[in-house]
């Protein structure tokens, strides 16, 4: 899950950093995602794990790390 | 001596800048469903024309939706980006109307107004949005 995760951080995050060397748990709005970033961070992993963010998990701490990307995906049964 | 509240009426300010290219490579990529994840029918109507004046006229009102989420304080909510709808008035301005979460984290902090002026130049798209904003003060006596 990680690398399909690292991989929607590198299309579409616009970060000012190697994806492939940050730790799980780095502050990805530290590393320069933006909120506009963060919609097409979304939008591609719906695109890459075949599932829609509900209404209760759009916030900015779902998009914060790694790490919190992988717990949402996994409240979403995301395997 | 005593203290007896009142209320004075506080101004925030929130400014947002928006580069054009980036609306437009999410366009590119997602086409329909970043529009309507982002934008009203509203805005979209307000905004549609060839390719190059639609970027420019969304990445405004990306940067006026993100002005007012830092005027309402949000923290670590993040209300649908729809919430905050750009409206066209018949005269010619804008205005910001807001809904759902994004309204009540308005009414919660006693947010009655809001005003917003847009802009762009060439690749950057500009916001600015002003609030009028009731506060609580204790005063002495």
């Amino acid at each position: 899950m990680d690398d399909r995760i690292r991989d929607v951080l590198d299309q579409h995050g616009r970060l000012g950093v190697d994806v492939g060397k940050l730790d799980d748990r780095a502050d990805l709005y530290e590393a320069g995602l933006t909120s506009h970033a963060s919609v097409n961070v979304m939008l591609g992993l719906e695109d890459a794990f075949d599932i829609e963010f509900p209404e209760r998990l759009l916030r900015k701490s779902t998009f914060a790390s790694v790490d919190s990307i992988r717990s949402a995906l996994a409240e979403l049964s995301v395997q | 001596m005593g203290l007896v509240s009142n209320v004075r009426t506080a101004v925030r300010v929130g400014v947002d800048v928006m580069a054009v290219g980036e609306v437009q490579r999410s366009i590119d990529a997602f086409g329909d469903r970043y529009l309507t994840r982002v934008f009203t029918e509203h805005e979209l109507a307000c905004t549609a024309g060839d390719d190059a004046t639609r970027a420019r006229g969304l990445a405004a009102r990306f940067a006026a939706k993100e002005a007012t989420l830092k005027v309402l304080h949000t923290q670590d909510a993040q209300p649908d980006w729809r919430s905050i709808e750009v409206r066209r008035t018949a005269g010619g301005w804008c205005e910001i109307k807001l809904s759902g979460r994004a309204a009540d984290l308005a009414h919660q902090q006693a947010i009655s107004d809001l005003d917003v002026s847009m802009s762009h130049e060439g690749s950057t798209a500009v916001a600015v949005v002003v609030a009028a904003c009731a506060e609580q003060r204790g005063s002495e006596l």
